[in-house]
């Protein structure tokens, strides 16, 4: 009795339904199932990371060589970024086209080809499979079929883009190119801390914090929390209410740039307002808040880029952030910090102890994450509740002030559309 | 002091530097983060670093203090600025080794891993590495003129509060 596939059943497409309504008022509210459904996380990941977007994946200083890789995620997809034989840098699942297993183990590391230990199927670094033992079987028996066509089963290769240094990847062949994909303001924050240089790789800092993905990407379109949580910030005027600033969303809504100018440790008005000034506060090693004049004069800030990276500057720090979504209500945040090979010792050593002011042991990044767990949380027992996003009105315009949530509301219009809620 | 310290001595080292590292682990335990800047020389490195980096000679660290000031710095910040919810933390260091010494010199290691009890959650294991460091014997006993807690965890579990 021979075996055939003549009763394999049709591949089915199930789109994933999702029954929920959004609150009549739109996108000053926001439903507390959009961080904890399942189906709205599944959605997500296919609509936002497989889907007509750019995802950010590395730097070029991560992978300098030949042969060198780096394991990353795309939303939930494993995938590798690696330097090719002609010195390009390609992103390619991280899945053996064989039965799916991971073919990359380990954070970074070079190799010359990608084998999967479990078939030895062997894949060359573009992801085109160049061999399988026992292709022809052995001992006369055995083997593939004679019409087994290893260029249709190679290790997919996505669309990439490498600006500036930083790489991107799209699972997409409809995505629009990376330019018009990120818009004018947001590639000129890109530009503006890759602007052509050699990079050098200081480090990576990763956290895992108990939040759905989307409260991280709100946090960084907060500047409203900014003066009023991160007492370390205000008091050492880092960051103010009274700065000059801009929050611009772009892309829709999706993207957003906001941007303050340092003015300096100050009492003004405002300050009364900011419960959590320490006029007393007096820091003993003047360095850590003050930085050196580099290229963006005082200037902080950055770009989200979405679906999930930031790029910004705080003091003399440099860094890529990149949120990778574990779940509902977990994902993984990972600064990847540089700086540029004409650095002097003393520049170095500036980023590296401003470094102290981010991350997960951060002065100004510890309140947040402590934060995030406890929106989560609260949320999570409240499963019909909904957020209130009107500081600064109720509109989705770009405003030349902090005390604002309109990235927010930007940011849940685009949403809204996009998931079809 | 004799310059060079007799191998025979080196039982007697060895459980001197348990007692020190002990001593490290319970002052945290304690939250007492003033006394926790007194196991440093003036002139010290403190860092908190993962395995990845320590590992692939990337400076990078979470916590990144070049000098006692910082370290000063660091618990002005934890008592004063950051908000995060009360937790406790209670260190368990084993595996105290002594790699060499000269003179006044020691370099030594030590595994730690940290437990995290938050009000309400069961405790878990929170960071787990090791001590690698720089020791020096003064008048006023053991200092950290170096100290590296290259960690294993691939990531933190949230947020870092206090020193490792």
């Amino acid at each position: 009795m021979s075996c055939t596939h003549e009763n394999k059943p049709d591949v089915i497409e199930v789109p994933i339904t999702i029954n929920r309504r959004w609150p009549e008022e739109g996108y000053t509210r926001i439903p507390a199932w959009v961080y904890t459904d399942p189906a709205i996380y599944k959605k997500e990941m296919d609509v936002f990371f497989a889907g007509d977007t750019w995802n950010y994946v590395g730097l070029e200083c991560e992978v300098p060589e030949v042969g060198s890789y780096k394991r990353q995620w795309i939303g939930d997809r494993p995938v590798i970024m690696v330097r090719n034989e002609e010195g390009d840098i390609n992103v390619i699942e991280n899945r053996c086209a064989h039965k799916g297993a991971q073919i990359c183990w380990q954070n970074t590391g070079k190799v010359k080809d990608f084998t999967c230990p479990y078939h030895q199927w062997n894949y060359d670094l573009d992801g085109n499979l160049q061999g399988i033992p026992f292709r022809r079987g052995a001992l006369g028996k055995g083997g593939m079929p004679k019409d087994f066509d290893v260029k249709k089963f190679g290790i997919n290769r996505l669309r990439t883009v490498n600006r500036g240094g930083s790489i991107w990847a799209t699972f997409s062949d409809t995505a629009p190119d990376f330019e018009t994909y990120c818009g004018e303001e947001v590639l000129a924050e890109i530009d503006h801390m890759l602007p052509g240089k050699k990079l050098r790789l200081l480090g990576y800092s990763r956290q895992l914090i108990p939040s759905n993905w989307k409260m991280y990407l709100e946090n960084l379109k907060d500047p409203y929390h900014a003066t009023l949580l991160h007492s370390f910030y205000i008091t050492f005027g880092l960051w103010r209410a009274d700065s000059k600033s801009e929050c611009i969303p772009t892309g829709g809504g999706a993207h957003s740039v906001m941007v303050s100018h340092n003015e300096g440790k100050k009492k003004t008005e405002a300050t009364a307002e900011m419960e959590r000034f320490r006029d007393d506060l007096q820091i003993l090693d003047a360095e850590t808040v003050t930085p050196r004049a580099e290229f963006n004069r005082g200037r902080v800030g950055g770009a989200w880029v979405f679906p999930a990276a930031q790029f910004g500057i705080q003091a003399n720090s440099l860094k890529t952030r990149h949120v990778i979504p574990r779940g509902p209500d977990s994902h993984e945040l990972v600064f990847t910090y540089y700086g540029y090979e004409d650095d002097d010792e003393d520049m170095t050593r500036l980023r590296l102890k401003h470094a102290n002011l981010l991350g997960p042991a951060g002065f100004v990044s510890m309140d947040d994450s402590e934060m995030l767990k406890q929106v989560q949380t609260g949320i999570s027992g409240y499963p019909e509740s909904v957020s209130v996003v009107e500081m600064g009105g109720r509109d989705t315009e770009p405003a030349d002030y902090m005390v604002s949530e309109v990235l927010i509301r930007a940011f849940y219009q685009y949403y809204r559309e996009a998931m079809e809620l | 002091m004799n310059a060079v310290l007799d191998q025979t001595h080196m039982p007697t080292l060895r459980t001197a530097l348990r007692d020190f590292y002990d001593d490290y682990g319970t002052c945290l335990d304690d939250w007492n983060l003033e006394g926790w800047v007194d196991f440093f020389t003036d002139d010290c490195h403190y860092r908190v670093i993962s395995h990845e980096n320590k590992q692939a000679n990337l400076p990078l660290g979470l916590i990144y203090c070049m000098n006692k000031n910082m370290l000063l710095d660091r618990v002005t910040a934890i008592r004063e600025t950051t908000m995060y919810e009360p937790r406790m933390l209670r260190h368990f260091i084993s595996g105290v080794h002594i790699k060499s010494v000269e003179g006044d010199v020691i370099k030594a290691q030590a595994n730690f891993m940290v437990t995290e009890a938050l009000s309400d959650q069961e405790p878990t294991v929170n960071l787990v590495g090791q001590y690698q460091d720089v020791i020096i014997r003064t008048q006023e006993g053991f200092k950290l003129q170096y100290r590296d807690c290259v960690y294993d965890n691939y990531r933190i579990r949230n947020s870092l509060i206090i020193p490792v």
